[in-house]
């Protein structure tokens, strides 16, 4: 099989701004989902009244609807209601509205697997409940939740790949364009197993590694 | 240090606690001078570790009221937060927090809740370590260490926030038998050094040797209190009697 090593030097730079797209999408939708899910999940763990319900209601919403319907809704839907957001805003928006859920039940689960004995230990100092958060329960729920949290993180970011149907031009999208003008699927396609490749198993080897760095918890009672 | 016939450091008046409908603590009376040593004894479930717990608050009593220092705790004027800062509590699982090194582990209550000079605690906290002899041991991570040593460094944590009173519950209950004693040294020490203490203890022996009074509970209330030598010797209740039956082989 020879490939088309012009086309492909042609369209690097094309594929270098998609990257540069999925990346900055993929970042910000991730911090901000931990950000959502971290506090969607102490909302559950302390069961706040009057949000606990609201935060579950959201959490199902969230899960059990494709990123896609998500995205249509905010794309053609906020417009009418009259809020106007870029289509790079509602995509991160949109990885933002499905990650949060993901990111929280993922961070529940770990908060509760810390054990009562060392809420205990953490209240017979005086700690405060900001400071028995801050110290005791969340750095062991992050050690025990860290596999999951990783496991959410390689999935938004592969989730980034359907916000061309909010004319957004990421990977995926400039591999369609490339494909319907100018016929070289191999070379299109590859580039962005390529693109995809470059961006994730980075990724997989900090988890890896920040896992290893965290294991402590597992040792601890 | 302060003498045996110091002020009465810890008041427990009328103290209840109901778990559902159950009474767990029936009326607990029980008042502790600065440097005493008191060490309560009784059968499995008669509620001595929901009496420590009730007495730092991981606990809401019903009923009742505890004075540490003449200030009622869990008051307006003397919070949750504030007691427990004067009263150092150790534990049975012999528990650290896995994630911090030992001397975090030690410092974090007087650097954070008491907003107290790192510098000043770290000193203070590795006299500690040496004299419980793990000085050597204070940038390892708890996994590290043994069961005995975890239980001498939770006792270390506790003391460098320089309680009024220590609470020790069961805490040589759940270690391998060689380590019992490395531990129990500890606290013989602390009790010579004047450091007023409620300990909840199965070692008749150790109970012995350190208690200035024993407080023999059943069923939620105190069945009997005398001082050490006349409680092991001529125990005055029957319910006392049998207890004492069950730690000796005829
Ligand atoms: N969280 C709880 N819920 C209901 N009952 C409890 C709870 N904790 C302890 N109890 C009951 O209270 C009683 C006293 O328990 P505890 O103070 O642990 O006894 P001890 O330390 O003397 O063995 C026991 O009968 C126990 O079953
Ligand atoms: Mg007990």
């Amino acid at each position: 099989m020879s490939l088309n090593w012009d086309f492909i030097v042609e369209v690097i730079p094309i594929y270098r701004s998609a990257i540069i797209l999925t990346i900055r999408i993929a970042i910000i939708g991730v911090v901000l989902s931990i950000i959502v899910g971290a506090v969607c999940s102490l909302i559950n763990y302390y069961k706040v009244r009057g949000l606990n319900l609201l935060v579950r209601a959201y959490i199902e919403l969230s899960r059990n609807t494709p990123l896609v319907i998500q995205l249509f809704f905010l794309y053609y839907g906020l417009p009418k209601l009259g809020i106007m957001l870029s289509n790079e805003a509602c995509a991160i928006l949109g990885l933002t509205f499905l990650g949060g859920s993901y990111m929280a039940e993922s961070l529940r689960s770990g908060l509760e697997a810390v054990s009562r004995v060392q809420v205990e230990l953490g209240l017979s100092i005086g700690l405060n409940t900001f400071q028995l958060i801050r110290f005791v329960i969340f750095p062991q729920a992050m050690s025990i939740a860290m596999p999951a949290l990783g496991a959410n993180c390689i999935f938004l970011i592969k989730e980034t790949s359907v916000v061309s149907i909010i004319a957004l031009r990421d990977l995926m999208s400039v591999t369609k364009e490339l494909i319907g003008m100018y016929y070289n699927t191999t070379e299109s396609l590859m580039l962005l197993v390529v693109c995809y490749l470059l961006l994730l198993l980075p990724v997989s080897f900090l988890l890896i590694f920040v896992e290893r760095r965290l294991r402590y918890a597992e040792f601890g009672v | 240090m302060s003498s045996k016939t110091g002020e009465v450091i810890l008041e427990i008046e009328g103290l209840k606690k109901y778990y559902d409908q159950k009474a767990v603590l029936d009326g607990i009376n029980l008042s502790i001078k600065r440097g005493e040593v008191a060490v309560v004894i009784g059968p499995s479930g008669c509620g001595k570790t929901t009496l420590l717990k009730c007495v730092n608050g991981l606990e809401a009593h019903q009923e009742g009221s505890i004075r540490v220092d003449g200030k009622e705790v869990g008051s307006d004027d003397f919070s949750w937060i504030a007691a427990r800062q004067k009263i150092g509590m150790v534990f049975q699982s012999y528990d650290l927090f896995p994630h911090m090194t030992v001397i975090d582990n030690i410092l974090l209550g007087p650097v954070q809740v008491q907003r107290r000079d790192r510098a000043e605690v770290t000193l203070q906290a590795d006299a500690l370590l040496e004299r419980v002899g793990l000085a050597d041991r204070r940038g390892d991570y708890p996994r590290q260490l043994s069961g005995g040593q975890k239980q001498r460094i939770a006792i270390v944590r506790a003391l460098c926030m320089n309680p009024d009173i220590m609470l020790f519950d069961e805490v040589t209950a759940s270690l391998d038998p060689e380590m019992v004693r490395e531990v129990l040294d500890v606290m013989l020490g602390l009790a010579r050094q004047g450091m007023t203490m409620l300990i909840v203890t199965h070692e008749m022996e150790f109970a012995k040797a350190v208690a200035d009074r024993i407080i023999f509970m059943d069923g939620g209330v105190i069945a009997e209190e005398s001082d050490a030598k006349t409680f092991f010797k001529s125990p005055a209740t029957e319910r006392a009697r049998r207890f004492l039956n069950t730690f000796y082989f005829e």
